[in-house]
């Protein structure tokens, strides 16, 4: 006689076991150590800190291992811990122009003030397989002196000239929005729609961005600038009543400079997309820019027909936590929706066979 | 390293908890209306309950009595890994009896023994719109709820009718609440929307993705949309339990062998089991001391 499955609970533990097994894989290769993921997967860790929004690399590190590299999962994991603590505030926003920067670049000016910076980038690498690095010859620590040299924002340096329009001017009163603590409401504002892509999907946002660029909702970009360095972030105490400085992060942001003939509001000018994440992210955040500036048609007045423009669409499927959950939910059982359905095709059948009989008998 | 704090009670902070709470009484207030709600990350994923789960941390306490079900049946791995949460961050005490129980959390089913007065149930709601099927756009559903245009409703069931010669929606069967608002009942079978009716129980609904919170409060009209001339039904079936021979109740079926062999039980699995107790047995069923 059939017995209805029991035993759902041991089954969990015995699944949970296994999965412990098989992250730590041959215990004859030694374990991972945080510091060696935070050093020589950085990237993999900056991602994880920028999607899962919260800036901690040893967590990030903690969570990569713990997710055996899915970096869904990692992010999932630094999402749960983080929604957990506490508020004290919102800081300052941070001051990108006096970033502490390692890579700067601008691909509308051959020069300018600062002087273009390459830094750690895979942009003129030949991508050859080079088992060379895993060879314990360890290459002399490359450092460079701090340029003294202020580099002021392509933007800025446009904006002087009134070419491009200016940082969007917010009332300082008016709170910060915060998509972790209110349900988004649509239309949104910008900070909380910039919000939404910070934590978006690198992946969807690529893809979307490349749409921008294939005539879905072309906008004519050029890369004003991408800066990657560290950035101080102040928090102003009320009982100090001046701001106190609480860190260094590493950043990357990304401006992004289009094209604007103009329309009924605005006059011709150069526009602008916005980029900024956690950490060395370039894709991340000249994707994010690219479809920050395809979103602002509402505002500019342009004309809705691309995907990419289409803020609710964009927003309500860009984060990869609410969309993996969601995808994944289907293999969790489905059996009395799927008995309804049956059940109903069953009669249909039955009725299409009776009525295919009864014709055929006329 | 960071140290990870003690987490409080039912896992979620105070503050949290009352911004839920309010929500719900604002639902409780507006029987069928969608509260947004500031939706909080879980440690479980989107689509696995976090809405319910939201809601059931946000009104337990500790001398509730935690029941979870999916499907009907309360071991199934995501109703075990539930309750073993609530267990854990809340210490309540947990029960697969449905009249113990003074909180109910449900996945796709409501079960087959009435609820009573003090007992709520709280439904896992994967999309809590139900035009979104008709309307994939917030902005418009919002509008349409407001003005109570429900008029693409009741084209997609009459369209289901001139089509199919019936309504084809057997579960997620639109309901009206108190005369007013077109509610999604979640997934639960069509079967089970004659419960939601004037139920003594409190209902809550949590989408935890879609960031929104309803509810019917107790003794309220739940009406699942129908016509005058094609009235509303529910699925019957044919056969009885095999294991305990009840009629009247939602069955799942259970493939046996390869050449289509089948049986029927009971997707209420404490049902099955109570009425096993008391000496039912269906047409493949032992009797309850001959199985021990």
């Amino acid at each position: 006689m059939y017995v209805a499955v029991k035993g759902g609970e041991a089954a969990i533990a015995n699944a949970h076991a296994l999965l412990a097994d098989r992250r730590r894989g041959d215990r004859s290769v030694p374990g991972l150590r945080l510091d060696q993921i935070v050093q020589q997967m950085g990237l993999a860790v900056d991602r994880t800190m920028g999607e899962g929004s919260l800036y901690d690399t040893e967590l990030a590190a903690l969570a990569l291992v713990q997710a055996r590299g899915d970096l869904i999962e990692a992010i999932f994991l630094v999402r749960a811990f983080r929604t957990t603590l506490p508020r004290f505030g919102y800081s300052n926003p941070v001051r990108t122009e006096a970033m502490l920067i390692e890579r700067r670049i601008s691909a509308t000016f051959k020069d300018l003030p600062g002087g273009q910076m390459l830094g750690p980038t895979f942009d003129y690498t030949h991508r050859l397989l080079d088992a060379g690095i895993l060879d314990d010859a360890v290459p002399a620590p490359v450092t460079r002196p701090a340029e003294d040299a202020a580099a002021p924002r392509v933007t800025d340096l446009l904006g002087r000239q009134g070419l491009i329009e200016p940082d969007g001017e917010t009332d300082p009163d008016r709170p910060v929005g915060d998509l972790t603590r209110e349900p988004l409401d649509f239309p949104l504002d910008r900070d909380l729609r910039l919000q939404a892509l910070a934590r978006g999907d690198e992946g969807f946002l690529l893809a979307l961005a490349y749409s921008t660029q294939r005539g879905y909702g072309r906008n004519h970009p050029f890369v004003g600038e991408i800066r990657i360095g560290e950035v101080e972030v102040e928090f102003d105490v009320p009982e100090l009543g001046f701001a106190v400085n609480l860190g260094r992060i590493r950043v990357t942001e990304c401006q992004m400079v289009n094209q604007f003939k103009g329309s009924a509001k605005v006059p011709p000018q150069f526009t602008r997309g916005y980029g900024l994440v956690f950490g060395q992210a370039e894709r991340k955040a000249m994707a994010m820019s690219l479809v920050d500036r395809a979103l602002r048609a509402r505002e500019l007045g342009e004309d809705i027909v691309a995907p990419a423009q289409d803020e609710e669409f964009v927003i309500s499927h860009s984060d990869n936590v609410q969309a993996t959950g969601f995808v994944e939910h289907l293999k969790l059982p489905h059996y009395v929706d799927f008995q309804a359905d049956l059940d109903l095709i069953r009669r249909m059948r039955a009725e299409h066979d009776a009525a295919a009989l009864k014709e055929a008998a006329e | 390293m960071t140290t990870v704090a003690q987490y409080n009670f039912a896992y979620l902070d105070e503050q949290t908890k009352r911004m839920i709470r309010r929500a719900i009484l604002k639902a409780v207030a507006v029987p069928g209306y969608q509260v947004p709600f500031s939706s909080r990350e879980m440690p479980m994923p989107y689509g696995w309950g976090t809405g319910g789960v939201q809601v059931t941390a946000s009104i337990i306490g500790p001398s509730d009595v935690l029941k979870v079900i999916d499907q009907g049946a309360d071991d199934t791995t995501n109703a075990v890994s539930i309750r073993a949460f609530f267990a854990k961050v809340a210490q309540v005490e947990t029960t697969t009896r449905t009249a113990e129980a003074t909180i109910i959390q449900t996945r796709h089913r409501i079960p087959e023994k009435p609820l009573g007065k003090g007992q709520i149930l709280v439904y896992q709601v994967p999309i809590p719109e139900p035009l979104r099927y008709l309307e994939p756009r917030e902005t418009e559903t919002r509008k349409m709820h407001a003005l109570e245009e429900y008029g693409l409703m009741h084209v997609k069931l009459y369209e289901d009718i001139a089509r199919h010669g019936r309504i084809a929606t057997t579960f997620a069967y639109p309901v009206k609440v108190e005369g007013r608002y077109v509610m999604d009942p979640s997934p639960t079978p069509k079967f089970d929307n004659p419960k939601m009716h004037m139920s003594a129980a409190l209902q809550l609904f949590g989408a935890g993705r879609e960031h929104r919170i309803y509810a019917v409060p107790p003794h309220t009209e739940v009406a699942s949309l129908d016509f005058e001339d094609h009235p509303f039904t529910i699925q019957h079936f044919p056969e009885p339990c095999a294991l305990c021979g009840a009629r009247e109740v939602y069955l799942d079926e259970v493939i046996l062998d390869d050449h289509g062999g089948h049986m029927f039980v009971c997707s209420d699995t404490d049902h099955c089991e109570d009425r096993r107790g008391a000496g039912h047995v269906g047409p493949l069923g032992v009797a309850q001391e001959a199985a021990e």
